[in-house]
This record gives C-alpha cells, structure tokens and sequence, in this order.
C-alpha cells in the first residue's frame, strides 16, 4: 500500500471520510483547525456536509442532530472547546447516539497554552459531561493510529449507540508523518449502515410511523431512567482494553505512559535495553476502558518502580497506573506541562536516577 | 540511523516548507521513517519560526530530539536559539547574508551560503528556501537531489510558471552544497 505523507489532523479527517463520516461540525481552536479545515474541503467531494458552527455548543448540538438522523457524523474540538461541548457530549451519551469526536488537546486549565499537553485526562476518561456515562477514548501514539482508530471508531459508536472519543495531543495533530489509509466505503456500504440504524434513528418516511423515531435524552419516568442507566452501565462493562506491552517481562522498571509520551517513552525503552537497563512499557490504546490486568504482568519481585510519564502537572494518568499497581512497588512520575513537551533526555534521567537506587 | 534537523527563521522565509519538502520527499521515496513537526504558537511573517525533521530507519520516538545533528539557520536569532542543541560533530548550516555573527562553538562543521542575496539576485526573495534546501541535499545526500527536485515539481504543480526558477535555486544551492563537502 502506498505511504502518503499527511498531517496528523488532515489524517484523522480523511480517515474519518473514509470511515463513511458525511457530517462534520466544528468551531476553530488551535492546535486542530486542520480537521475542520480538510474536512470542509473534502466532505463536498463525496456529497457530504460541512458545517462551521457559531460556537463548540452548536457544533456538537448539530452532531447530536445529523448522528440522530442515522449519519455518520464527527466533531473536533480542542481542551477548551471540548469543555464547551460537553454538554452535547453528554446528550448523545444519554440517547445513544453515535458520533465521534476528536480532542487535540493542548495546555489547561482554562484558556491554557496553545501547545501540546496531555491535561485532558480526567475529563476524557471520567466526566466528559454530567451524568457519569462512559465512552470508548482512543489514545493514538503515532498519525498511523490516529487513522486506524478514526476509521475504527464510526464502527465502535455504531456498534454501542454510543459516542467515542479519540484523545490526542497538539504533537500527534499537528507533525506529518507517513500513513497508509484504509480503504474508502462505498455508497452502497453507506447506505446500508444508515439502513441498519433504522430501528432507532429519525430516517422514517412521513406516512412510515412505525419508522418515526424521536431521540430522547433523558426520561419522564425514574424507572425508565434506572433501566436506561443500568444498561448503559452493562455496556460500559462489556467493553475491551486495548494497550500495548513492550519488553515487560523482564524489566526492572516499567515505563506507563499514553500517546505521544508514550512514544517517546518506546524510543527510550530501545535506547536503555542497548546500554543493558532493564526497562519496558506499558502503553494503554485505550485509556477508557483502562487497560488495568497489564501490570499484573509485570515482575513485582525484580521491579524497581513503575515510572508514570505523561504531559500533566499535576498528573492524572498516574491515579489509573495507581490503581493497576495496587501499591505492588513504588511509581515515580516524569512530568512536563503547560505546553512542553516530553524530552526524551528527561525520560532517560528518570528511568537511570531509579535504576542506580 | 536516525538524522535530527531543526529548520529554524524568520517567519516568511519558508523555513516550514523547507522541512516539509525535504519530509515529504523522504516519504516518497525511501521506506525510512520519517517525522514533520511545526512549532507553531504566535508565529507570524517576521516573527521566528521553526520546525524539526527526524529521519530514521528505526521508529521515531519523539519527532523532536533534544539534541540536534543538523541544524538550518535563516537568521540570527534563530542561530542563537538553537545553537547549543547541535551536537559535537554536528552540521551548521547558515544563511550568511543576514547572519554575520561569529559561531562561538569550534567543535562543530559550518556551511555557509548567502542565500538572501541569492535570491534577491535571481529576482525572486521568495526562493531561498529552496537554495537553502538544494544547499543541505547537495551536502549531505540524505536524500538524493533527483526525488527532492520531484516532490518540490509536485507540491509546485498548481504553478508551474514558479518551476524553473526554483529548479535554477535548488540547483545553485545543490552547488554550494556539494562544493563544501570535505
């Protein structure tokens, strides 16, 4: 397959075309204008709608509406803007319906920093919204996982009436690197997955009342609520993990990290194991669910510390590898924020200060 | 083997496209890996700009090192922002028309070539970039001039009267280039 040289954001919008999205909404904010900005070229291309909203709420609240009429349908946003969205997010969530979005997200709190940051954790994984509900969160390391997340996401929220979020960072949206694209779905293949939607989705003719679907987000009776609720929960709790072990079983110390940390963290994992230090990684695909069985694999009898690294201050991605560890050794953090990014220098010197203890 | 460039100058002087032409290039037609990365933040035309290409026949970890083996400089404050992160052995390469200042570092190589007024000979101010990438291709090879000259005929198609005079700059600086290669 041919490699194209693409950048993260342009790829995850191609991607997501690819995927069968017709419906894009978004509101500029830095560092993702370039997902809506692909997409308001391309979509047109293949008879689909672009939309910029007035702001992240109409956006997504156009999402909620496109998705609820059986297309597939995305938005983006970055950190603050998210925050924005977060009310459509939740609406979705509570009617079931199916959408993607991306978060490239960049310093907090607040109005923050432009740059790169991985601050978004807690919202991401624990409250996107009110309500408690959940969601599939990707964590890509590389453009090449962007895609294939993307491309596999439309798939996960069609299959759970659910929404699901890929979290990346202004590092992944915003550097080029090669990728191969999936394959584009056909119309036919388009229509056909609007087709199977159509025992909940607003697609029925006038005359077709069964068809006449109405999106709820929320219910007059609490008994109905507590059942919707409960379901929802028993969704939740099918779901898989999905993360990446390198160099594991042997190590000494155990580098936990997620998207562009963790990749810097890999890079490093190689660079030690050629000087003899014994190190490997923990790199959660998906940091909801979050992979916790993976560091049972690790050798607490040889392990010096799990080493968390991640964009945070403070961290947040350390209170899931806690809770994985489950105080079997002792976890050190290497941190940086507010913009910066991981240095591959600084994960070296962490790993090296534990290993001379 | 892994090839750290930082591309770095005033906003304006294409240092971005520079980068992107040499990363796209290496897509093109190698199998290495190879990574583009923009700062980006208040940058505007005047302002400093930089960016960071990782070529590699490994897995790129992070697309931008802290130590770098090449570095462009298109302007003085950009020398004095990034000189410290060559490497010992590393390549300078520098924009002598408008950056005059003495290298304060002696354990490194230097490749000078006055680009700005290149440029400004041949009509057109907008080309050193491209004199500046003919000028790194010619001296390092990383990639050969024949795939770096297509991607630039490529990502220029949509103008095709701007052809031959980036392909007269690319080739100036592929002179250049080649001619200080030790």
């Amino acid at each position: 397959m041919a490699r194209v040289f693409m950048k993260g954001c342009e790829a995850i919008a191609e991607a997501a075309v690819r995927a069968g999205c017709r419906f894009f909404a978004g509101y500029p904010i830095t560092p993702q204008n370039e997902i809506p900005e692909y997409f308001a070229r391309r979509l047109p291309e293949v008879g689909g709608t672009f939309v910029q909203g007035e702001s992240e709420v109409a956006s997504i609240n156009m999402v909620y509406g496109a998705a609820s009429a059986g297309t597939r349908s995305m938005t983006s946003s970055s950190s603050p803007g998210v925050a924005l969205k977060s009310e459509g997010i939740s609406y979705c969530a509570s009617a079931r319906i199916p959408m993607v979005y991306a978060n490239i997200s960049r310093g907090g709190p607040g109005v923050g920093s432009i740059q790169p940051a991985q601050m978004d954790y807690f919202q991401a994984t624990k409250a996107s919204g009110n309500g408690g509900f959940r969601m599939r969160v990707f964590a890509p390391s590389t453009v090449q996982e962007a895609v294939d997340m993307t491309y596999q996401a439309f798939d996960y929220a069609d299959q759970d009436r659910n929404p699901v979020l890929i979290l990346a960072d202004g590092v992944i949206g915003t550097m080029m690197e090669p990728v191969v694209l999936p394959d584009m779905k056909s119309d036919e293949e388009i229509a056909a997955i609007k087709e199977s939607k159509k025992s909940w989705a607003c697609i029925g003719h006038p005359l077709d009342y069964a068809n006449r679907a109405w999106i709820q987000p929320g219910q007059w009776s609490t008994i109905v609520q507590q059942k919707c609720n409960e379901e929802a929960r028993d969704l939740y709790a099918s779901w898989e993990p999905e993360v990446e072990e390198y160099q594991v079983e042997d190590a000494e110390i155990v580098i936990a990290a997620y998207g562009i940390s963790a990749r810097i963290s890999k890079s490093v994992v190689d660079m030690l194991r050629k000087e003899g230090v014994l190190v490997g990684l923990i790199r959660p695909k998906t940091v909801y669910p979050f992979p916790y069985a993976a560091f049972d694999h690790i050798n607490y009898e040889k392990c010096k510390a799990v080493l968390d690294v991640e964009m945070s201050i403070p961290a947040q991605f350390v209170e899931d590898v806690a809770a994985a560890v489950k105080e079997r050794c002792p976890i050190e953090t290497c941190l940086c924020s507010g913009g910066n990014i991981m240095s591959r220098e600084a994960v070296i010197d962490a790993v090296k200060k534990i290993n001379e203890k | 083997m892994e090839t750290n460039l930082c591309v770095a100058g005033f906003g304006g002087q294409g240092v971005m496209t520079l980068g992107k032409f040499l990363a796209s290039a290496t897509c093109d037609s190698t199998d290495k890996n190879v990574t583009f990365f923009p700062s980006y933040g208040a940058e505007q035309r005047g302002g400093t700009a930089n960016c960071f290409v990782v070529i590699s026949d490994d897995m790129i970890g992070a697309p931008l090192g802290d130590v770098m083996d090449d570095l462009i400089v298109m302007n003085g404050p950009s020398l004095h922002k990034f000189l410290d992160t060559l490497k010992p052995g590393g390549t300078l390469f520098i924009n002598s028309s408008i950056v005059s200042d003495d290298i304060a570092r002696e354990d490194i190589k230097v490749v000078k070539a006055p680009v700005t007024e290149m440029a400004l000979e041949m009509g057109n101010a907008k080309v050193l970039n491209v004199i500046m990438l003919g000028v790194y291709i010619g001296y390092t090879e990383v990639v050969s001039p024949e795939v770096v000259w297509g991607t630039i005929e490529h990502k220029l198609g949509k103008k095709p009267k701007l052809l031959p005079l980036n392909k007269e700059a690319f080739e100036k600086g592929l002179d250049i280039g080649r001619s200080q290669r030790g």
